[in-house]
Order: structure tokens, then C-alpha cells, then sequence
């Protein structure tokens, strides 16, 4: 009995080992970050001055009526439903061409990875060049196509800059879905091809009675991705427009860097970032439930 | 027959577009690193340099690229050695004991996952300057070893409650201790794991921008990506020399991915199977 004892001491000892590193450097860097910008969301303070001005709620009253931040918070839900929109058909439709050739298209499939290997910030860089009006990339290909006219200040006008940022950000992410739909597809059973094949069916068919119900599930995991990614996205809209031309490509992220790290205002970056929190914790939770439900 | 045929060459056509389309850019950023200014600013902006320079690469070395690559790699690769440490260990625990507070701790790392790290920005910010950790290379693991933690965990618990039981249970009979259970059983057999989620850790540390951003300043201090920032803020209008910064940049990525294509493709895809 006592010998019983001291090992079970002696393991929960050793558990407790296991286990602290990784418990303390989450409660540092991830709990303790939590509610420290809640509580820093009731103070106006410049994050260098020893003093915090308590200001109870205002920070949460400002952000009620703050046009900027839900004019960012419009962004972000237009840049969900667009590159949802985008990314996802374009994505499928090159996972299944893929899929369909088999080895012979592996060729394709390292050319198509490429954009994954590239940093936000090396992306970002590279595109502000690229739609340079004036010795830009695409302002070269429409001149040598005589399209001049199409030409536009791509970044620079607050109608277009939103829309050219989300292209990249495209771009930047179909591959990614493109291997994710690639990965779903090798796991469609070959027998059910075979059988399809016996019953005569053409490509579309096979296509929309076969790969697509069977991508469902899939497809709905990487909306729910691209939502949360969305709505805490920040690396190439800073890098390439820092939200503006006027905002026009302000989005939650950006803007909470914006006020605490430009503007030196933590305790209303600390409100904005909290909100952020509050926002898309709701939202994966709401995903989390609506495709658990069905799937049951 | 000829319908299959037809269809065949729409295929070819649909993906030689998506190849322009996704690889143009790097064409774009190649040709125009081995051009002048002025060639550039005379010449068509997509054509192939007509006298290749490498001035634009000799000025990118001459600068702090150096610098930023060792930095890059220091805090890239003590992070992925702590985050591989601490994961595997908190893995083990969850995955190989029973106590009672296993289900709860392990369902909150997990949580974790969801965690918008925006919201840790300016905290950690705040933490950072009282350590005394502000614009050093050190003040980048912290982070970035916490922030990986839940989902590195979530992977390797997974991986190892795969592993039967009947291995350590002959080790435990021999008298194994806890210790060798983990180091001399469990550790070999979750190499497979451990390889991607280092891998999954590792570019996605490598590209990392916000942490960096906030946490560092001085350019002998940054990382790969906010040294693209900062020479991109100084040399903004000698493009050559940018594209000369960004080619040099992705070249290790790039070789790595030459070595090892498969193994990095279900790296980065680990994070994204569960999320």
C-alpha cells in the first residue's frame, strides 16, 4: 500500500514535470495576454509612461461608433465572402484537373506550389511592383497588348486598391486549397470511378455526381478557414497599402496595429484587439456547431 | 473517344493559363533582378535583361542580408528545437497517463488553437519591454515557442495515443522509468510526427511578420522578413535591387523545398487538416 502510494506520488511528480513548460509558457504568452487587453481596453495609456488613465467602458463606447473600425469590420466581411468566392472554385477546379492527370501532371503541381514558398511580406513587396502604374508588370503587359487605357494607379485609388489587394491575397492562398482539395481527392476509393465508368458517365458527371459530394465536407472545412483567416488577416494588406489609400483597405488588424503601435494609443489598440477576440472566437464557434450538426 | 480527346487539350490549355498566372510574378522579380535601373525604366517591364548585371545581388550582400539570414535562422531554429522539447513532453503526458486534470488542460491547450494572436500582440509587446527582452533576436522565441505550442501538442498527442500500449508495458515491467519511457520509446517512435509538425513550425516561423515588426527594431536585430520591409523602405525606388532582395530571400525556402517537396507539402498542410 505505502509502496502503491509513493509511485503514484512520485508519477504525478513526473506528470507535473512533463507538463509545466509547456503550461507556463502558455499561461505567459497566450492566458495572461487575454485578459491583460481586456483590462487594458479600460485605459488610455501610451504604453511608456508609467501613469494609466482608468477609463472604465469609453474605449468600448468609442468603438461602438466608430466608423473607421466598422468600416475595417465591413472590409473584413467582404474580404470573407470574396476570396471564399475566389479561391474555393478556382482551387477545386484545378485540384480535380490535377487529380485526373494523375502523375504526368506532377510537373504542374511544383509550379503551382510556388507562391507557398514566398513570406506575406516578400509577396506583398513584390506585388507593389508589380502594379506600379508606371514600370509595373501589369502596366507592361497592357501597354504591349495596346490596352493603356486600362491602366490605373492599382494601390493608389481607394475604388480599386481593395479589390487588387484581395487578388493577391488570392494569389497568395489558391495553392494551399489547391493541395488541401488535392489531398481530399486521393482519398476518393478508385472503385467508384470504375463503376462510374461501366455505367457510361461523362466527365461532368463524374464531376458533379462523384468529386463534388464527395469534396463536401472538405469544402466546408476550408470555408471555415478562410473565414477565421480572414478576419484576423494583417501581413500583406499592411505591407502593401497600410490600410489605405483612406481605408479603403483598412481591416480590423490593421487598424488595431495602426492606433497602438503608430499612434501609441495601447488602450484603444488593447479595445479593438479584444473586440477581434470576441469576434472571431463567436465565429469559430458558430462554424464549429453549424458543421458539427450536420454531419451528425 | 474524341470527346475525351477534346477535353484533354482544355485541361492542357486551363493549366498552362493557372501556370502563368501563378508564375509570372517570379519571372517578373528574376528578370528584373538581373536588370539596370535605367533598362528598366527605358524596356518592356517583362522581357528577359537584355546585359544581364549582378550588380543589384552584390549591393543586397553588402548590406545587412547576411545579418538577417543568421538572425532568421537563430530564432527559426531554437524555437523549433523548444517547440518539439516542450510539445513532445506535454504529449506524452496527455497521451500516455491518466490524472484528472488530463481532459481539461488538454481541451484549453487545444482551444488555444483558435486564438487570434492579435490579441497577445500588445501584451506580449508590453511583457517584452519589462524583461528587458525589446529588440533582440530572444525576444521572438517566447512567442513564437508559446504560440505554436497547442497545435504542435494537438498533433503529437494524436500521433502517440496511436502507439500501442504493449511496447512500454514490457519496458515498464523491466523497470523503465518515466523518463527513458519518453526519451528511449516514445521520442523514436513519433519521428514521423515530430518531422512534420518541425517542418509545419519551421516555414511558418520562417515567413513570420507581425511578432517581428512589434518586437524588434534595430536592422541588425530583425529577421528575413522584416529585412525585406526595411531595405524595401530604403532602396523603394531601385527596384532591381528589391527584386535582387526578394530572389536571394526565397533561395532557402526554395532549397529546401528541392530537397524535400513532399515532406514540406504535408508540413504546411498539418496545421490546416485539423483546423
Amino acid at each position: 500500500m505505502q509502496r502503491d502510494k509513493s509511485a503514484k506520488l512520485l508519477q504525478n511528480l513526473g506528470l507535473a514535470l512533463f507538463l509545466a513548460p509547456a503550461l507556463i509558457l502558455i499561461g505567459i504568452y497566450i492566458i495572461w495576454p487575454i485578459i491583460m487587453s481586456f483590462d487594458l481596453s479600460l485605459y488610455e495609456w501610451d504604453g511608456v509612461s508609467p501613469q494609466k488613465l482608468y477609463l472604465g467602458l469609453k474605449n468600448w463606447k468609442d468603438l461602438l461608433v466608430d466608423s473607421i473600425f466598422w468600416h475595417a469590420f465591413g472590409n473584413n466581411i467582404k474580404f470573407i465572402f470574396l476570396s471564399i468566392i475566389i479561391e474555393m472554385p478556382i482551387a477545386i477546379l484545378i485540384a480535380v484537373l490535377l487529380d485526373r492527370g494523375g502523375k504526368r501532371f506532377d510537373a504542374f503541381k511544383s509550379l503551382f506550389y510556388l507562391p507557398m514558398l514566398m513570406s506575406s511580406v516578400a509577396i506583398g513587396v513584390l506585388f507593389k511592383y508589380i502594379y506600379d502604374p508606371n514600370f509595373g508588370l501589369i502596366s507592361g503587359i497592357l501597354s504591349f497588348l495596346h490596352l493603356d487605357s486600362l491602366n490605373q494607379d492599382w494601390l493608389g485609388d481607394p475604388n480599386v486598391a481593395f479589390y487588387s489587394v484581395v487578388a493577391v491575397i488570392c494569389w497568395q492562398y489558391i495553392p494551399f486549397y489547391m493541395i488541401f482539395f488535392i489531398a481530399a481527392l486521393s482519398n476518393i476509393p478508385q472503385e467508384l470511378y470504375e463503376a462510374a465508368k461501366i455505367d457510361g458517365a461523362t466527365q461532368q458527371q463524374y464531376f458533379w455526381r462523384i468529386e463534388l459530394p464527395l469534396l463536401t465536407p472538405s469544402i466546408k472545412t476550408a470555408c471555415i478557414l478562410s473565414l477565421i483567416g480572414s478576419l484576423k488577416y494583417f501581413d500583406l494588406i499592411y505591407v502593401m497599402t497600410e490600410g489605405g489609400p483612406s481605408n479603403a483597405t483598412e481591416l480590423m488588424a490593421t487598424y488595431m496595429y495602426k492606433n497602438a503601435f503608430a499612434s501609441f494609443k495601447m488602450g484603444y489598440g488593447s479595445t479593438i484587439a479584444s473586440a477581434m477576440f470576441l469576434i472571431i472566437t463567436t465565429a469559430g464557434i458558430f462554424a464549429y456547431f453549424v458543421t458539427r450538426r450536420k454531419e451528425e | 473517344m474524341n470527346f475525351i480527346k477534346e477535353t484533354k487539350k482544355w485541361y492542357f490549355i486551363f493549366l498552362a493559363v493557372w501556370t502563368l498566372i501563378a508564375d509570372v510574378p517570379f519571372l517578373f522579380m528574376l528578370f528584373t533582378s538581373f536588370k539596370t535601373q535605367s533598362e528598366l525604366l527605358s524596356g518592356n517591364t517583362w522581357q528577359i535583361p537584355r546585359q544581364p548585371t549582378i550588380e543589384n545581388f552584390s549591393t543586397v550582400l553588402e548590406g545587412n542580408f547576411f545579418t538577417y539570414l543568421k538572425n532568421s535562422v537563430i530564432a527559426v531554429s531554437i524555437s523549433v528545437v523548444l517547440i518539439l522539447i516542450i510539445s513532445s513532453m506535454a504529449a506524452f503526458a496527455f497521451s500516455r497517463f491518466k490524472f484528472a486534470l488530463n481532459n481539461l488542460l488538454y481541451s484549453l491547450i487545444i482551444a488555444g488553437m483558435a486564438i487570434p494572436i492579435h490579441v497577445t500582440l500588445i501584451p506580449i509587446y508590453v511583457l517584452t519591454n519589462k524583461i528587458k527582452l525589446y529588440d533582440t533576436v530572444f525576444a521572438l522565441i517566447g512567442p513564437y515557442v508559446a504560440l505554436s505550442l497547442p497545435m504542435s501538442i494537438f498533433i503529437l498527442t494524436e500521433f502517440m495515443r496511436e502507439i500501442p500500449l504493449e511496447l512500454e508495458e514490457a519496458a515498464k515491467i523491466d523497470g523503465c522509468s518515466m523518463f527513458r519511457l519518453y526519451s528511449d520509446i516514445l521520442l523514436p517512435l513519433s519521428a514521423p510526427a515530430l518531422i512534420t509538425v518541425g517542418i509545419y513550425n519551421g516555414t511558418y516561423l520562417w515567413n513570420e511578420f507581425v511578432f517581428a515588426l512589434v518586437l524588434t527594431s534595430s536592422p541588425t536585430r530583425r529577421t528575413l522578413p522584416l529585412g525585406i520591409w526595411d531595405f524595401q523602405a530604403r532602396y523603394g525606388s531601385d527596384i532591381p535591387a528589391i527584386m535582387a532582395f526578394l530572389t536571394l530571400s526565397l533561395l532557402p525556402m526554395l532549397i529546401a523545398y528541392i530537397f524535400g517537396q513532399d515532406k514540406i507539402i504535408k508540413g504546411m498542410m498539418a496545421g490546416a487538416v485539423k483546423g
